[in-house]
């Protein structure tokens, strides 16, 4: 595998230093960095690049996490080529991620697993908290973060999380950000391409699911039993 | 101070398919009627419509047409000594927040429920003795009959659209139906949907293991029709898009396309949405209700409506709610078994396999609610002898899928990992190529399991939110492993290439994930105000000007979803406000 070297968190990091050193500010580094992208990593239809959450360390974790989980093969493209960073990284800046819908009154206790979520966090704050607390534990027992290990390590931190056998100091319950961060990945993969993630419907197309399709009035008994020939379609195709 | 307006006949409470019918019925026998309804106002063109009505993360994911749980929710525990915590996001039910309710999400499964379930202590003590029915199962009869309610499931099939077969006519048992269903006067309106293979594989498995499998009964209309309020439906279309969407082609028996839309027409009818009810007012001997107070919810305003009746529509955990939030009848307290608001709260319970066969296209995303097959053989079948096995109750079981979409839906063998190249090829092979079995069981009520005001949380409006107590019971442990033994029977006759099986649970009920929106009782039915909240015209006791109409006047909850009833009842309701309360108000039944 790849050494995981220098990347773009260390160009941006760089550039902004830089960027400061000669009297600029932040947000000049942003066209630096568009450029700086190695084109090969952009496919066709990309939708818009950049980050509307996540911050350097975060952006990071997310990309390694999602190419971990899905790793480019024969039934797919990997995860930051599906877009499900960008799908992950829009659902925490938007109401969702925000909390919306979700009861944030006190007191606060942690309950039963019965009893459902009952952390003092909206999703946003949780991934934040979360993904602090993983690499906490990454530096800890592999002195880098979640993002420059190697894969046979991140495989051992996913199968710590997702069994509880890992537990963070201080920070947010395993279980719960685990739940989280799976359900999130899900649905950066299978939901519709406009929540930035799904991109050319490439999710879909692992499962053969004909996405919005309108009707299938005539097709239950001309496919029962058949493969349905799915070429899938999404809002945005029928727009 | 909350601005006083001018009286009206009727005021109803929330405006889904309970609501829908008494606001038609009611308003068609020249009563001015005002509905209000938290919710937003939605249609089927505007709102359900395709491409944007097939959006799996927002409307099963994010739950855009329910209830907003950062306004008002419920706290929920296991039992009285754990500490009841909020149920901060939507998870086990969806209780819907728009115009035509829940009644917009179903996916329309229609059952008439029996004497099976309106005579449920007298048939178990006849047939069993008083003692196989457990000292803290509070369960009891509804003081209703199957014969009184057949006309107005009738009515409601025939408005909603149900697709099925009818297994029994008369009397006559009909091949194809359900052999167990009690008696109708007719078939249903319209013939069933074309069965998916899964459901046609379930079948041929049911029937050589000796069981009775027929179509699923529901409100997807399998043809174009026009219902007998003059109401339009498009014929199902099998989009896969059915529980937890509006339907885009009107094929699903919805309350916003067919009772609210002609009460709407009526000049007797106003609807005021946006409108939360915070609380039902009592006159000074609380012998009657004088009218609701409500927020618009836009604004902040307040507004005190009086009105002649009330009717409480909302859904079933709301209406226990508002009754408890307004002082009306006992409290009900589970230690010292006194009081009857808030009592005998029950769900379901279930137990499911997924059968993976190699080769083999089930096409997941092409079903309907009612593209399913189903055996009744250990529910209504009253000869199912439940003695050997200790338990009231039962459950049905169906073949088939029902909004398989896949976010939610991507079964895999057990035992594949999480993540990472496995996953995704097991994914791949097993998605369109594996179907599923499930049982839904009845639940039993039990002292134990009830509502309450909860001591500490309280909603966007200042007042506390309802507490839920519930948890299985032994009766439920044990038909849950019958139910799985069933199931898995089944299962293996088919001789899948994988079978991940059906275990019945033994863990605590959860607030997550998703398990039915069949929340029954708090308000129950009954002969008398010592052991019910309302009389068999789901008229309040206490007062007799109102009326609390859904599931939460069940006495407990059967193996089948709720709404036959529940839109049954709300007929049967409708002709006693219209033909003999309005002549003469006072109550229906002496207390």
């Amino acid at each position: 595998m790849k050494e995981p070297g220098l990347d773009r968190r260390d160009f941006i990091k760089g550039a902004v230093v830089g960027a400061a050193a000669a009297g600029g500010t932040a947000t000049l580094a942003a066209p630096d960095i568009a450029q700086a992208e190695p084109a090969a990593q952009a496919p066709v239809a990309a939708p818009q690049a950049g980050y509307a959450f996540l911050n350097l360390d975060e952006a990071a974790f997310v990309e390694a996490l999602v190419d971990h989980m899905v790793p480019a093969d024969e039934i797919s493209p990997k995860g930051t080529d599906l877009g499900v960073n960008i799908y992950i990284d829009r659902a925490l800046a938007g109401a969702w991620g925000k909390g919306e819908r979700l009861y944030m009154q006190g007191p606060w206790k942690p309950g039963s697993p019965s009893q459902g979520y009952q952390l003092p966090l909206t999703p946003a704050q949780l991934y934040r908290a979360g993904i602090e607390a993983t690499n906490a534990h990454c530096r800890k027992a592999y002195g880098k973060s979640f993002d420059r290990i190697e894969a046979a390590q991140r495989e051992e931190v996913l199968i710590g999380l997702s069994t509880g056998k890992i537990a963070f100091d201080n920070g947010p319950p395993v279980r719960v950000f685990w739940t989280t961060l799976y359900q999130t990945v899900v649905e950066g993969i299978y939901s519709d391409p406009i929540y930035g993630g799904n991109r050319d419907k490439a999710g879909w197309a692992i499962i053969g699911f004909p996405g919005i399709i309108a009707v299938h009035r005539d097709h239950v008994e001309k496919y029962r039993g058949k493969p349905f020939p799915s070429k899938p379609l999404g809002i945005s195709d029928m727009s | 101070m909350a601005t006083k307006l001018k009286e009206v006949d009727v005021v109803i409470v929330g405006l889904g398919w309970t609501g829908g019918i008494l606001a038609k019925e009611l308003t068609e026998a020249g009563l001015k009627v005002v509905a209000l309804e938290r919710g937003a106002p939605r249609s089927s063109e505007n709102d359900y419509s395709l491409p944007n009505i097939r959006d799996e993360l927002r409307y099963v994911v994010r739950h855009d047409l329910m209830q907003n749980t950062a306004r008002d929710t419920i706290t929920v525990r296991n039992n009285p000594k754990q500490q009841a915590l909020p149920m901060r996001r939507l998870g086990s039910f969806l209780p819907g927040e728009v115009v035509g309710g829940s009644g917009v999400h179903w996916s329309g499964h229609t059952w008439r429920w029996t004497d099976m379930e309106f005579k449920v202590r007298s048939n178990y003590e006849e047939r069993y003795g008083k003692k196989f029915i457990p000292d803290d199962m509070t369960i009891q009869d509804w003081g209703i009959s199957y014969a009184e309610l057949e006309p107005y499931y009738d009515k409601f099939e025939y408005t909603a659209a149900v697709s099925g077969k009818a297994g029994n006519i008369a009397g006559q048992i009909l091949a194809g139906g359900n052999p167990f269903e009690a008696p109708r006067k007719r078939d249903y309106p319209l013939p069933p949907l074309t069965p998916i293979l899964a459901s046609e594989m379930f079948t041929d498995a049911a029937r050589n293991a000796g069981y009775h499998p027929f179509p699923r009964p529901s409100a997807n209309a399998s043809q174009p029709y026009t219902n007998p309020d003059g109401a339009k439906f498009g014929g199902c279309q099998y989009c896969g898009y059915c529980q937890r969407f509006g339907c885009e082609a009107n094929a699903k028996g919805s309350p916003h396309m067919t009772v609210i839309p002609i009460a709407m027409r009526n000049p007797n009818f106003e609807l005021r949405t946006h409108s939360w009810v915070t609380r039902v007012l009592k006159d000074s001997d609380g012998k009657r209700v004088t009218g609701v107070t409500y927020t618009n919810v836009l604004n902040g305003e307040e507004f005190e409506q009086p009105a002649a009746i009330v009717l409480l529509c909302a859904y079933a955990i709301n209406n226990v709610h508002l009754m408890l939030l307004s002082g009306i009848g006992a409290p009900y307290d589970p230690v010292a078994q006194k009081g009857v608001v808030g009592r005998n709260y029950c769900y379901q319970t279930g137990a499911g396999a997924t059968l993976f066969f190699d080769g083999k296209y089930f096409n997941p995303f092409m079903n309907a609610g009612g593209s399913n097959a189903t055996i009744d053989d250990f529910s209504t079948n009253w000869a199912f002898d439940r003695a050997p096995h200790d338990f009231v109750g039962g459950y049905n079981v169906s073949g088939g899928f029902n909004t398989a979409l896949p976010i939610g839906y991507r079964p895999v063998p057990s035992g594949t990992p999480q993540w990472g190249s496995d996953r995704k090829r097991a994914t791949s092979k097993w998605y369109q190529t594996a179907m599923v079995i499930n049982a839904s069981g009845s639940v039993m009520a039990n002292r134990y399991n009830c509502y309450d005001l909860d001591p500490t949380y309280r909603n966007a409006f200042g007042q506390p939110l309802m507490r839920m107590t519930f948890d299985y019971q032994d009766n439920e442990h044990k038909m849950g492993r019958h139910a799985a033994g069933v199931v898995n029977d089944i299962a293996k006759s088919m001789n899948p290439t994988k079978l991940n099986p059906a275990a019945a649970r033994t863990d605590p009920w959860t607030v997550v994930p998703y398990q039915s929106t069949h929340n029954t009782g708090g308000t129950i039915m009954g002969t008398n105000p010592r052991d019910s909240v309302v009389n068999k015209y789901l008229q309040s006791w206490n007062c007799h000007n109102l009326f609390v109409v859904g599931a939460n006047v069940f006495p407990h909850n059967s193996s089948y979803n709720p709404t036959g009833p529940v839109g049954a009842l709300a007929y049967w309701t409708a002709d006693a406000i219209k033909n003999r309360y309005v002549k003469n108000p006072g109550p229906l039944v002496p207390a």
